[in-house]
């Protein structure tokens, strides 16, 4: 798994990256009450705002951590934003991308690298 | 994702160490060090204090007494109706109102509470105004007002349908205070000014004490398995579903009582034809609007999507270009309602419950219709 300093995550299945946020971004947002997402087939650059989530009292952009275009996203979190809380990495993910510049990996950090940033 | 930290150096209530103990996240708000939530979580403190009881630290909010130095109360009274639109006269001994710092302009300097404490008047005022509250106060009361300011002191909320039961196991005094009601009780062997009031529109207390002392019943109350701690996040969710005002966003010094829907506030005494009618600032524009209305209301609204719609948002009338008509003021999720629900200023004409108008949110033009309030029934102990 990579990580983004802005707190989103990203795991690698052949050319198709799967996106969420950190369960420490879900701890600092709290309870989720919205999430917005992208459609299907959209591209977008590397740090571009892709995605939405909203807590009770506040909204926060998800960016793309990678360039590519959304080949699937999470209807569940959707209906349930809960789920991003509960399950952050895992059934809370939010979209997946195709991704069009796998070099742009080279730029996220690790797990030990994302720990030491939210230490 | 957006940025999720800010520091800065702030002051802390009495209680600022059992928040700690109790694994709040502490933001800043008002100058303050204040829990936003506690580990539960925003969703499940807001529902807890529908159903049972919430615990609130609002040490934060200022309070002032005012004395008079003639031993009158009717002197300090009567003052302190040269500053707001209410029958501060009139008010009872161990009776609490609600009213408004106003200016020349007619618009809000404050909101407040003011309470008849028999030898003195005590005035419950907001965190971020308590200042210029103050300032207002030492500038323009006479000289034989004594004016404290309170800064060591706490100020703790227990809301909800339980309040009564868990506060009557420390003194059944409570259960014959009905809503506005105000007494000096002793509670855990210390005496502490209790009145049946707060923010979440439901039935409850607030309690005004020292601030050893609310540390004692801080723990006494939360260790009532019906208590629970409650933090900012879900006090605000509370009352805008509770559609009550929150300085700084729905009301300000450009705003007036009418506009803003507060005119049950003032009563017939000090409009025209009443006893003591006028004198406090900005009046003539005030009086003067509830006579012949006003351009803009505060309204409820319902957005008809999930979307929360925020504080800022425009709202414009039809979905095709065209300038706002008004703005959202306070915006978020109404959790007892699982949808959410904001409030707004609207043009008068447009402001009847049902009205169909719009906002736009990240450049999405989205429905929302105007709507009564309060969002969710009040729930005061009024008999």
């Amino acid at each position: 798994m990579k990580y983004t300093k802005d707190h989103e995550w990203l795991r690698m299945d052949d050319d198709v990256a799967t996106i969420g946020i950190t369960a420490y971004a879900q701890e600092k947002l709290g309870d989720l009450v919205y999430v917005e997402l992208p459609s299907v087939g959209v591209k977008f650059a590397m740090g571009a705002a892709a995605a939405i989530v909203e807590s009770v009292k506040a909204a926060s952009e998800v960016y793309a951590p990678v360039s590519g275009e959304i080949v699937a996203v999470n209807d569940r979190v959707a209906g349930e934003p809960g789920l991003v809380n509960a399950q952050p990495t895992g059934e809370g993910w939010l979209f997946k991308m195709k991704i069009s510049n796998p070099s742009e990996l080279a730029a996220l950090l690790d797990e030990k690298a994302y720990t030491a940033l939210t230490a | 994702m957006t940025e999720l930290n800010a520091g800065a150096t702030l002051r802390h209530t009495p209680l600022h160490a059992m928040h700690i103990r109790l694994g709040a996240r502490m933001v800043p708000f008002a100058g303050y060090e204040m829990p936003v939530q506690y580990p539960s979580g925003v969703i499940k403190e807001h529902l807890h204090t529908r159903a049972a009881a919430g615990l609130f630290d609002v040490s934060h909010m200022g309070q002032i007494t005012l004395r008079p130095k003639s031993g009158r109360l009717a002197d300090v009274a009567l003052a302190l109706e040269s500053f707001v639109p209410a029958d501060i006269a009139g008010l009872a001994i161990d009776r609490q109102r609600y009213t408004m710092f106003t200016n020349a302009a007619g618009g809000v300097i404050d909101d407040l509470m003011v309470s008849n404490r028999g030898d003195h008047l005590l005035l419950v005022v907001n965190a971020a105004r308590k200042a210029v509250d103050a300032g207002l106060l030492r500038a323009s009361l006479p000289a034989d007002c004594l004016i404290e300011v309170h800064e060591q002191r706490a100020l703790l909320a227990l809301q909800g349908p339980l309040a009564e039961e868990v506060l009557s196991t420390l003194t059944p005094d409570v259960r014959s205070m009905r809503f506005m009601d105000v007494r000096s009780l002793t509670l855990l062997g210390k005496t502490c000014t209790v009145a049946r009031s707060g923010y979440t529109g439901e039935d409850g207390f607030e309690i005004c004490t020292g601030a050893e002392t609310a540390a004692v019943l801080w723990e006494a109350l939360l260790r009532d398995p019906a208590v629970a701690p409650i933090g900012l996040g879900a006090r605000d969710s509370l009352r805008l579903e509770a559609g009550l005002c929150l300085y700084g966003a729905d009301l300000d010094e450009t705003t007036s009582p009418i506009e803003a829907a507060l005119e049950w506030t003032i009563p017939n005494v000090r409009r025209p034809g009443g006893a003591r009618e006028g004198i406090f600032p900005g009046a003539e524009v005030i009086l003067d609007q509830l006579d012949r209305g006003v351009p803009r209301r505060r309204v409820g609204l319902r957005p008809e999507g999930r979307a929360p719609v925020r504080a800022g948002a425009p709202l414009f009338l039809a979905a095709p270009d065209e300038a706002p008509c008004g703005s959202v003021t306070s915006g978020g999720f109404g959790v007892s309602l699982n949808a959410p629900v904001a409030m707004g200023f609207v043009p008068t004409a447009n402001a009847i419950p049902g009205t169909r108008l719009f906002t736009e949110v990240r450049g999405k033009r989205l429905p929302l219709a105007v709507s009564a309030l309060p969002f969710v029934p009040r729930r005061y102990k009024r008999a």
